[in-house]
């Protein structure tokens, strides 16, 4: 199932923008990298409680983004998945596996680590950019085509 | 001041993720599909978060450390390794079979949609998963 979206830069890039911001205050507060994986982690597996609670709240202020784009906007940011449930938890599944063994995703080593230039998170991104290319042009051209 | 700081923190990052589109996997999955449906707006959202880390960090790493920490908790392996590599190549796959990344879907949360939580529940299974996987390894190398 194709869902067309339409190109949006300005919004895309003050979304940027903002991620940015919260990665930068994320280190020059808590000194640590603003990550989804580890932050996750932390908060399934914790270490100890302090370690704990800053990640807890983090995510439940991720959680609550939507509403404030509500409260501005007055709608909740576009959810439109193109794939059945199934494939959704399949998904998930994978990105669990995948991120775990890999020590980040998108946040951690594709903005915080490339933004360091750390050597392994360039090359994490270069790795997971062309294989969801390649897993999407299957999907869609091979598998749907 | 730790918990407000870091809830705010994760507020600024939620709102960024909702309002670039991260949230919503056919965005995320059209900026993929160079051959199809492609839409370009998630190079603006990675250039966008690049350029202000790249030269926050720079002044923010420059200080003596973090306002509410010690330290600055940097990784320092330089190193590549088949875990690092084969794991990112699989969380590639998951990425482009769901559309969303871990950092899209937790502030997706907030939307209340089912497949988010769906997403998620995934998610977490395989964290757990690749995290006893790593345990069991580290137990026979040792």
């Amino acid at each position: 199932m194709l869902i067309e979206t339409t190109f949006t830069p300005l919004q895309s890039l003050a979304g940027g923008l903002l991620i940015g911001a919260a990665a930068v205050m994320l280190m020059g507060f808590m000194g640590r990298i603003m990550g989804a994986t580890g932050i996750l982690a932390g908060v399934i597996s914790p270490s100890g409680w302090s370690d704990w609670v800053w990640r807890a709240a983090v995510l439940l202020g991720m959680i609550t983004g939507p509403f404030v784009v509500l409260a501005i906007t007055g709608q909740m940011p576009a959810v439109q998945v193109p794939v059945a449930m199934p494939m959704l938890a399949v998904g998930g599944f994978i990105v669990g596996i995948g991120v775990t063994f890999g020590g980040g995703c998108t946040s951690g080593h594709g903005v915080c680590g490339m933004a360091r230039l750390s050597p392994r998170s360039i090359a994490a991104t270069a790795t997971f950019m062309v294989t969801t290319t390649i897993t999407v042009f299957v999907i869609r051209h091979v598998i749907g085509g | 001041m730790r918990l407000i700081g870091s809830y705010l923190i994760g507020l600024v990052f939620g709102v960024g993720i909702s309002i670039s589109g991260m949230a919503n996997p056919a965005k995320v999955t059209n900026f993929f599909d160079f051959a199809g449906i492609w839409d370009p707006s998630l190079a603006f959202v990675m250039g966008g978060a690049l350029i202000v880390t790249f030269f926050g960090y720079k002044v923010v790493l420059k200080s003596s450390g973090p306002f509410l920490d010690n330290v600055f908790h940097l990784p320092t392996r330089r190193d590549l390794d088949a875990k690092l590599l084969g794991g990112s190549a699989v969380f590639g796959i998951g990425w482009g079979i769901a559309g969303f990344c871990p950092g899209g879907a937790l502030p997706a949360l907030g939307t209340g949609r089912t497949e988010v939580f769906v997403f998620v529940g995934a998610l977490l299974a395989g964290t757990l998963t690749a995290k006893a996987l790593q345990k069991r390894m580290a137990a026979k190398t040792t």
